[in-house]
């Protein structure tokens, strides 16, 4: 069989399997709205996808995935609770890897429900462990939900944890601001000229631009406020790195995680989600006790995860990007809700690797 | 094909360049009229001269078309993925000095640093509910960097010229281009972030790599490095 209808054929005997667990087969269009998908994840995104455009739609994209379409379709008319199944194409820009696959097959699974979120996640993961089972996969998993609940519960400004939380997914921009915010960098010389100043506008140029004068007189102000306020606390500094460090099997870092959270109460709730879950996952027959978790993961590649996520990697092929891959992703349905939102989590695999991952073709 | 050698077509970036090769003893020049883009080579035998626009030069190398090429590494970086791969850098030839800069209206007096331009870009999304701007043509150097340096909520527009202008236009609140000396920057009331250099940019002579050669082109290509000193 030509190898592109493998390909398809295996993505068939998949999404069959998604659609037996329950789900409800749907179709996107392959060309997005650019404009949704900037907002969303910024310039970097042109990066990554495919741009086209015509004189009438303006641009265009090459669904660089499902997830997105998915979630407006639902937030549109879906009912609840609702479990999706979809296969297809979607493209990814590969300029630093020419081998890399630009265009491959994706089937998702995707589940969208109010109540027992660690039964969800839970369900996504395991399913995706029996469609994968027999291949030589390892697992790594994570929770930003943990991280995001320690930003919540720092013992400093909303507008430090404000930029804490919009930099959780930029790892280096992150500890930038934690540096910064429990002085352990330097101010540079420009920032702190700016804050002596008796009248920062003594010597300025003519204003132009649409920032105006207003905008750069708040600035100043918050940067002034921000100045006068103490560092953070060394022992939350440490509290954070230690949860960023954590790399164990799930019930080592449980246990690990939960001594953290006895010094930093904040995380306790989200802790208590990860404990449910690790239950879930043992009551579907995973065996959490070899299961990786590492506190830092999922934070530079998938931006709209904010809970619990998950990847499926190739052992002995680092090289590859992972065969299925996937998390729990709140916050997107509230933003593409207008006013709405529902829990969710899903995930995707990638039937042209499994299929080579089986034959030994790749 | 013979050996073929691309350099730019006009203004000072072909003047210099055409200097810096009759030092090395190999006279390129334009045949016919001024109009005419067609070259000649004297001093050395069996090298064609190719006039293209210095913005075409990479495509043409990373293609094959040309074996060697004068361009500014800006453009070959912009434009060739994977840049080391599919070009040489044989030589810098010493003129055509520029860097590629981020900078931001003299006025805006809280902002120095790419971190400064992040919390900005956040505000200034807030504020008017769109993107902070920054006009460029280098779409991809620009947003490999600010994303190297983990910078959000901003957008790019395209600017193909006059660049500086942008700002006072309010079509971008930014700019990103490439500038020699800064006057045109100051005189448009921008200044350069201190932390804002992506690139620094000069004339250089490029070589194709992966290009099929024939016996007769890789003897000439030997020859013509042997005369350059390279």
């Amino acid at each position: 069989m030509p190898e592109g209808l493998a390909k398809r054929a295996e993505a068939a005997r998949v999404r069959a399997m998604f659609e037996a667990a329950g789900a409800l087969p749907v179709e996107t269009s392959v060309l997005q709205p650019a404009e949704l998908l900037l907002d969303l994840y910024g310039e970097d995104i042109r990066a990554r996808a495919y741009v086209t455009s015509d004189a009438l739609r303006g641009e265009q994209m090459l669904r660089p995935d499902f997830t997105v379409p998915v979630v407006q379709m639902h937030m549109q008319h879906g009912a609840e609770p609702a479990r999706y199944t979809y296969s297809g194409e979607v493209f990814r820009r590969q300029e630093d890897d020419a081998s890399r696959a630009n265009e491959y097959l994706q089937v998702g699974y995707e589940i969208f429900e109010r109540d027992a979120p660690h039964e969800a996640d839970a369900e996504v993961f395991a399913l995706m462990s029996s469609v994968l089972r027999g291949l030589p996969l390892r697992a790594a998993t994570g929770d930003i939900g943990i991280l995001m609940a320690a930003v919540e519960g720092l013992r400093t400004t909303a507008r430090r944890k404000a930029a804490l939380r919009r930099h959780i997914w930029r790892p280096k921009r992150f500890r930038a601001l934690i540096d910064r915010f429990s002085g352990r960098s330097e101010v540079p010389a420009s920032r702190l000229a700016l804050l002596a100043a008796a009248d920062p506008f003594a010597q300025a140029a003519p204003e132009i631009g649409l920032r105006g004068r207003r905008e750069i007189e708040a600035r100043i102000a918050a940067l002034r406020e921000d100045a006068a306020e103490g560092p953070l606390g060394a022992g939350e500094v440490a509290l954070m790195e230690a949860i960023l460090a954590v790399q164990e099997t799930l019930p080592n870092a449980l246990e690990q995680l939960s001594d953290i959270a006895v010094d930093m109460p904040a995380i306790a709730k989200a802790v208590e989600g990860l404990r449910r879950r690790t239950g879930a996952l043992a009551a579907r027959g995973v065996d959490v006790a070899q299961l990786a978790f590492e506190g830092s993961y999922g934070r530079a590649s998938m931006e709209y995860y904010d809970g619990f996520v998950f990847g499926f990697y190739a052992e002995a092929r680092a090289d590859l990007p992972p065969v299925a891959s996937g998390g729990r992703y709140d916050a997107l349905t509230r933003q593409l809700g207008q006013g709405t939102e529902i829990p969710a989590v899903g995930g995707v695999v990638r039937p042209g690797l499994m299929l080579g991952l089986k034959e030994g073709s790749l | 094909m013979s050996l073929k050698l691309g350099v730019p077509s006009k203004g000072r970036l072909m003047e210099k360049t055409f200097e810096w090769f009759a030092a090395r003893g190999v006279t390129l020049s334009r045949a016919g009229s001024a109009r005419e883009y067609a070259g000649k080579v004297e001093g050395i035998e069996g090298v064609e001269l190719v006039l293209l626009s210095a913005g075409e030069i990479p495509r043409e190398l990373a293609a094959g078309r040309i074996h060697l090429g004068v361009t500014g590494t800006d453009l070959i970086r912009e434009k060739l993925g994977q840049w080391e791969q599919r070009v040489e850098a044989l030589a810098e030839l010493g003129f055509g000095h520029a860097d590629l800069i981020i900078a931001v209206p003299q006025a805006w007096v809280d902002v120095d640093t790419l971190d400064d331009l992040d919390a900005v870009a956040a505000a200034f999304r807030a504020e008017h509910g769109f993107r902070l701007r920054i006009a460029t043509k280098y779409h991809r150097l620009v947003r490999e960097y600010l994303r190297e340096c983990g910078v959000a909520d901003y957008q790019l527009v395209d600017s193909q010229g006059a660049t500086e202008g942008t700002v006072k236009n309010e079509t971008a609140e930014a700019v990103a281009d490439i500038t020699s000396t800064g006057d045109t920057l100051r005189a448009n009331h921008l200044k350069i972030l201190s932390d804002g250099l992506i690139l620094r940019s000069s004339a250089t002579l490029y070589r194709a790599r992966n290009v099929e050669m024939s016996p007769q082109a890789r003897s000439d290509m030997t020859r013509l490095l042997a005369q350059l000193d390279l």
